[in-house]
């Protein structure tokens, strides 16, 4: 017997199952506070590092900056949209870094592609022998 | 050269004149007399049979999953009809244009087929198809009532019929894009392409976009939260789990086809220089772009059909089926690997040695896990109880094609070999060979397998097996001479040809169409024959092929709530596990079911949408800032709507389910 008589229990359960094991990120004024201090100490020292020039490289700052942009990204899905790893039975964790590998893929891969055809390609340069 | 020319225009129509009216092709004019009689005619005996109010209450306002799958079914047939008619012109163009003959067609209008065939069989045949199918089955192979959105459901099937509708009128008024069916720039940029053409194209995919988007979070949403009881994700069917990394595949990959197409308009409409060949412009990256989109589609189209395939294989060989872990990650892996690809499309734009290597070699890898899928299903036929019922015709008959199709494509993506064969002939022949071999043969499948479920009836087997043979053989005839044409170098999209002795090849061809035509006319035929002999056919058990998933368990047709339980599941093929348990079906008990409400809201969005799509094309700016304000008014307004839900009562579910229940006493 597979089909159950009682479509109340088989709701009721899923019900439940849905109150207690979603485990949605519980939204606290501390959590709230805590990414918010984080966030803006986050985005004052990229601030500070370009107005005062306090790193001269300006590729080395430019890749700190970036750094910490990453750093904030993290913060904000941790502490503002309540991601970890037991959210939505750990598929917002996974879909997430589905996300995160297709970004880096076709960044990674559009870069890549493009370095190469501008090279090759575009008017300047037509020294077959230098081709990569 | 970036900037758009100083176009006429009023301020009530645009650029739109009495010379968009396309009167001086003189087959346009035919077709659009032979249209128009049949649209009168047919909105005549709609309005004679007043059935206005049956189709508005019970179909297009109807957020039922199973009455939008049959209609993005329909929509894709009739598509076909539309993307076939320029397959055949294509053909006997081709085949005449030899010995200084210019055939019959203009270079203006014979570019304009070319395009209009690729982007309706891809966007508004293969795909409405497909989510039709996926939308029908999915809900009752998961034993849900319905899918996570059903208001967006219908609003996302208005949407893609929006944008077909927007391809269409291109035919009479003014002209499609004569681009090919990627339009690629320069040649879509404003300078070389001025007119609506390529503006038809770009709007008419944004508005379908949006529906193919919406309904791909749908049912990834539906397939993730709407699972019955038990059905853990190593248990779902396997034709679920392929439509869920199809709709993963498409929320990751059209917001890029959306991307390009808005820098391409920007382009186009306000003089930005992402694409154009100065000013910085690059158009590499728009071919860079569109692949990243244009790989993983292709894969869009093809993994729910693996699925059908092995439903069919599996019911039809009366075994579970060979390696179910196995074709589950075959599936995810195909679904990365899809992204690793697209440069495959571009071998020769010069990105060197290293590149090439690296996206041949992923190309080469992609073959692994299909291939692994192929000996599944020879796996599961053998020793197994085959019965050669039409779906699974259409499987062997995928197979075999489908296997040369993509020794091709393994062909295709060695780079030095791709340098000889780029968008020849061979190419053409490699990607008809795999869709027509896979997506559509795989189509008809599973149109076979889930016909009697959707409608309470078989389809004709007869007549099914006409246009079976006709489609196969039709297919080899008509795509073979082409592999033999890029051979010997012949390039796609030719209009005039000057050497005499291809010619030959050209005419094999062109009788190949000409039978794949008898094959759509005797399934045309096969439809209306088996509905003329439902009673004949007709399945009363709900399980006519002895079935082996949830969707097989209830009624054919089912009730509009699927199933008065919620089937609780506790291993792979559900209802064959079922039925082994000796499952009985309850018979009391019932309960009011809870189901959504119907709305024509969906309707008013894509139609005012595809009028802002109209407007834009033509340069209506007052139109298209109306039909936006309306839009977003409606929406709007549609929020408002509280009324989103009914309980279907008891009694009726006690109807409905004492009905069957004599049914079925009948038979036994």
């Amino acid at each position: 017997m597979s089909a159950n008589h009682d479509t109340a229990t088989a709701h009721d359960r899923h019900d439940a199952h849905h109150a207690h094991a979603d485990g949605h990120g519980h939204a606290t004024l501390k959590g709230y506070l805590t990414g918010f201090v984080l966030s803006v100490i986050l985005t004052a020292i990229p601030f500070w590092l370009v107005m005062t020039g306090a790193i001269e490289n300006k590729q080395a700052a430019a890749i700190v900056v970036m750094v910490f942009a990453v750093v904030q990204i993290v913060v904000h899905m941790v502490y503002f949209l309540h991601m970890n790893s037991s959210s939505e039975g750990g598929w917002s964790m996974l879909a997430m870094m589905f996300t995160i590998i297709l970004v880096v893929i076709v960044l990674t891969g559009s870069l890549w592609v493009m370095y190469h055809l501008n090279t090759n390609m575009m008017p300047g340069l037509h020294d077959m022998s230098e081709i990569p | 050269m970036a900037v758009p020319q100083p176009v006429e225009t009023t301020f009530l129509f645009g650029r739109l004149t009495w010379q968009a009216f396309p009167l001086h092709e003189p087959i346009v004019v035919a077709t659009f007399a032979v249209v128009a009689l049949g649209g009168v005619a047919v909105l005549a005996a709609l309005t004679w049979f007043r059935l206005w109010g049956y189709l508005w209450r019970e179909w297009f306002t109807s957020v039922d999953h199973k009455k939008i799958g049959i209609m993005y079914m329909m929509l894709g047939l009739i598509m076909l009809l539309r993307g076939f008619a320029d397959a055949v012109m294509m053909r006997l163009q081709q085949a005449m244009a030899f010995n200084g003959s210019e055939g019959y067609l203009n270079a203006h209008h014979y570019d304009q087929i070319f395009t209009a065939h690729g982007v309706i069989m891809i966007f508004f045949v293969a795909m409405p198809l497909v989510t039709g199918l996926m939308n029908y089955v999915v809900p009752l192979q998961i034993g849900a009532r319905d899918v996570s959105f059903p208001f967006l459901n219908n609003f996302s099937f208005w949407m893609t019929v929006g944008g077909a509708v927007l391809v269409m009128a291109s035919l009479f008024l003014g002209e499609f894009a004569q681009t090919g069916w990627l339009a690629y720039p320069p040649l879509s940029n404003i300078g070389y392409s001025p007119w609506v053409g390529v503006d038809y194209y770009i709007w008419g995919l944004q508005v379908a976009g949006v529906g193919t988007t919406l309904s791909g979070i749908n049912l990834i949403c539906t397939i993730i939260k709407m699972r019955a009881p038990g059905m853990s994700l190593m248990k779902m069917p396997v034709f679920t789990w392929t439509s869920l990394c199809t709709n993963v595949l498409i929320v990751a990959s059209f917001p890029v086809l959306t991307a390009v197409l808005a820098l391409l308009s920007l382009d186009r409409y306000v003089g930005t220089n992402f694409f154009t060949n100065d000013f910085g412009g690059n158009p590499m990256m728009y071919v860079n772009l569109i692949w990243i989109w244009g790989h993983p589609e292709v894969y869009i189209l093809i993994l729910p059909l693996f699925g059908v395939f092995s439903e069919v294989t599996s019911t039809f060989s009366g075994k579970k089926l060979f390696g179910y872990t196995s074709m589950v990650y075959a599936t995810v892996v195909i679904t990365v690997l899809s992204y690793l690809v697209w440069l495959h499309h571009f071998f020769t734009m010069g990105s060197g040695a290293s590149v090439n290597s690296f996206f041949g070699i992923t190309t080469m890898i992609i073959s692994i896990p299909t291939g692994a899928k192929i000996f599944n299903w020879l796996f599961t036929m053998y020793r197994g109880r085959i019965r050669f019922e039409l779906p699974m015709m259409w499987t062997v008959a995928f197979m075999l094609t489908f296997t040369v199709g993509g020794m091709t494509g393994v062909l295709l993506a060695v780079p030095p070999a791709d340098f000889v064969l780029h968008n020849s002939l061979f190419l053409v022949a490699h990607f008809h060979n795999v869709i027509i071999g896979g997506v559509l043969f795989g189509l008809f499948a599973g149109i076979a397998y889930w016909w009697p479920k959707a409608f309470g009836f078989k389809l004709d087997p007869f007549w099914g097996k006409v246009s079976f043979w006709c489609w196969v053989v039709g297919f080899w005839l008509a795509f073979m001479p082409l592999y033999i044409l890029g051979l010997m170098g012949v390039t796609r999209r030719m209009r005039v040809f000057d050497d005499p002795s291809l010619q030959i090849w050209f005419i094999i061809a062109g009788l190949g169409a000409a039978l794949i035509a008898v094959g759509i006319a005797a399934m045309l035929i096969q439809m209306f024959v088996s509905v003329m002999r439902r009673e004949k056919l007709v399945d009363e058990t709900g399980d006519p092929w002895d079935g082996r998933t949830l969707e097989w368990s209830t009624s054919s047709p089912p009730p509009a709530y699927n199933f008065a339980f919620t089937p609780v599941v506790h291993d792979n093929d559900a209802w064959w596990d079922m039925k082994k348990r000796g499952y009985s079906r309850p018979l009391s008990g019932y309960r009011p079911i809870h189901m959504p409400k119907n709305t024509g809201t969906g309707v008013i969005l894509a139609g005012l949408s595809t009028v802002v799509g109209f407007a834009l094309i033509w340069y209506i700016w007052w139109l298209a800032a109306l039909g936006f304000v309306a839009l977003l008014a409606t929406a709007i307004g549609h929020t408002f709507n509280y009324h989103r839900d009914f309980h279907i009562p008891v009694e009726e579910v006690t109807r409905t389910e004492e009905a069957r229940t004599e049914l079925l006493a009948a038979r036994s």
